[in-house]
């Protein structure tokens, strides 16, 4: 695949993720590691070459129509809603019910130790308050991959380490298929099945 | 060129030079009021309670004219209509060109900025001139040209004020934008959305003050535009006549109390609106601009 952005331009790219493995994407800064979790996201064209999920090519397809979880490295929580109509929202476009929303909502903030934010606003979360609910955002919908753009950065070490093992149990709790970038080699070698070098 | 020990002027200089202009606005609107409060002491019979006095002010008698209740009326109706107007185009043209997703949107940025910059008498006589020609001169069932039911009728009045006051609602629009990160709706489009759905369910909200800034902004055009309803619109006493216009005609009949007293009736309603424009102002932008 051909990925680009602007004047940027990466050629030659081939991966293959195994379903339900976690891949870590690592590299330099401007390598277009982002640039690749778009293109894959679909709010990107690729310049060149096919992407398959499963033996369906999604290519073309809208990012609505690839069931694709992506949490950006600010998460983009929707400042105007709550944080409960927050992680409800892919699911009211789904058009689920009032009570398939709020059971879906409750298990998912529990999972991700949320419970108690769902009433409260974007404005006033702590960093990794914000990763938490970005990620059960993109989690809530239960999505063939999940696509997460250094989900640990800017956080204290002590959140860090909190996210960290979060995502770890997650492979266990809700198994599914991760692409993550990120810089730091520790946090490849913890979360990734497989490390891949951009 | 400036010593460290200049510093202590710094404030007081600039604070200075700054403080010539507010002087100056001050001294206009001071000036008008005065003038009012001076007429009405003179004109007012000796001995006459400040009741009376308050009834014989131009500010009232004037508003028993039947002429400026219908300029207020329409005034009011015509800068609506313009500012809605402004604010449905002003959204999407702003949004695209804050994303640069317009066809040769360096040309149509240029191309929207055009009514702000161009004296707005040529607004006024370039609109007229459109008018003359196809589809405008289309003939209607009834026998009249299309044209005819717009120029020097109350259509033109808000025809010639959207006209201004949209390319200032589009440029708050495109400002509301640029300070709204892509990566929203991008994330939007990514948990299930369509385009449309993004924008109207993430992109809209998000943009909130913005649009209430922009819808005043182009009501507060709307009531200063004068020039171009002169000459699209005419001066037609209870047809085309909105404040701007009566000020004019209250001056060339000689009746300046009159003149003045709408001319206060305006200022009134442009602190007003600047007063809702500073409001969404600091809530679009938080404190960085209200501080």
């Amino acid at each position: 695949m051909t990925i680009g952005s602007g004047a940027f331009r990466r050629e030659h790219l081939s991966l293959d993720v195994p379903a339900g493995s976690y891949c870590v994407i690592m590299g330099k800064t401007g390598c277009g590691k982002t640039t690749f979790l778009e293109t894959v996201c679909g709010l990107k064209s690729p310049l060149a070459g096919t992407l398959f999920i499963g033996d369906c090519d999604l290519t073309t397809a809208p990012p609505r129509e690839r069931n694709i979880g992506y949490v950006p490295q600010d998460a983009s929580l929707f400042k105007t809603m709550s944080v409960f109509a927050n992680i409800a929202f892919p699911l009211s476009i789904r058009k689920y019910s009032r009570e398939a929303i709020q059971e879906r909502v409750s298990t998912i903030a529990e999972k991700m130790e949320i419970k108690q934010l769902l009433q409260r606003t974007p404005h006033g979360l702590s960093g990794g308050e914000t990763k938490r609910v970005a990620l059960a955002r993109a989690l809530v919908f239960e999505p063939h991959i999940l696509c997460l753009d250094e989900p640990l950065s800017a956080l204290d070490a002590v959140t860090h380490s909190a996210i960290c093992s979060l995502l770890v149990n997650l492979k266990t709790s809700l198994p599914t298929t991760a692409i993550i970038v990120t810089h730091n080699l520790t946090e490849a070698k913890q979360l990734g099945d497989s490390i891949i070098q951009f | 060129m400036f010593h460290k020990g200049t510093d202590r002027f710094y404030l007081p200089v600039l604070v200075s030079i700054a403080s010539v202009y507010v002087g100056l606005i001050v001294l206009l609107l001071g000036a008008d009021v005065f003038y009012m409060i001076d007429s009405a002491l003179k004109s007012a019979e000796q001995g006459a309670s400040w009741l009376e006095t308050l009834k014989q002010h131009p500010i009232v008698t004037s508003l028993a004219k039947e002429e400026i209740r219908y300029a207020i009326q329409l005034t009011l109706f015509s800068c609506t209509a313009s500012a809605l107007l402004a604010v449905i185009v002003g959204v999407p043209a702003g949004y695209l060109l804050s994303r640069k997703q317009m066809p040769f949107w360096r040309v149509a940025d240029v191309l929207m900025d055009i009514p702000i910059v161009l004296p707005p008498l040529v607004i006024g006589l370039s609109l007229l001139i459109l008018f003359q020609y196809w589809p405008f001169t289309i003939e209607l069932p009834g026998g009249k040209r299309l044209n005819t039911l717009i120029v020097y009728q109350v259509p033109a009045v808000i025809l010639a004020q959207f006209t201004v006051a949209t390319a200032f609602s589009v440029r708050t629009m495109k400002v509301a934008f640029d300070k709204l990160s892509p990566r929203c709706e991008q994330v939007a489009l990514t948990l299930g959305c369509s385009r449309f759905q993004s924008f109207f369910r993430v992109v809209l909200p998000e943009v909130c003050n913005g649009i209430f800034s922009a819808g005043t902004i182009a009501w507060a055009r709307s009531l200063g535009e004068f020039g171009p309803l002169l000459i699209f619109a005419g001066a037609t006493r209870r047809k085309t006549e909105v404040l701007s216009t009566t000020v004019f005609l209250e001056l060339s009949i000689g009746n300046l109390s009159a003149a003045v007293a709408v001319s206060l009736y305006m200022v009134a309603a442009a602190v007003v609106t600047l007063l809702c424009i500073r409001h969404w102002e600091t809530k679009m932008y938080g404190n960085e601009h209200s501080s």
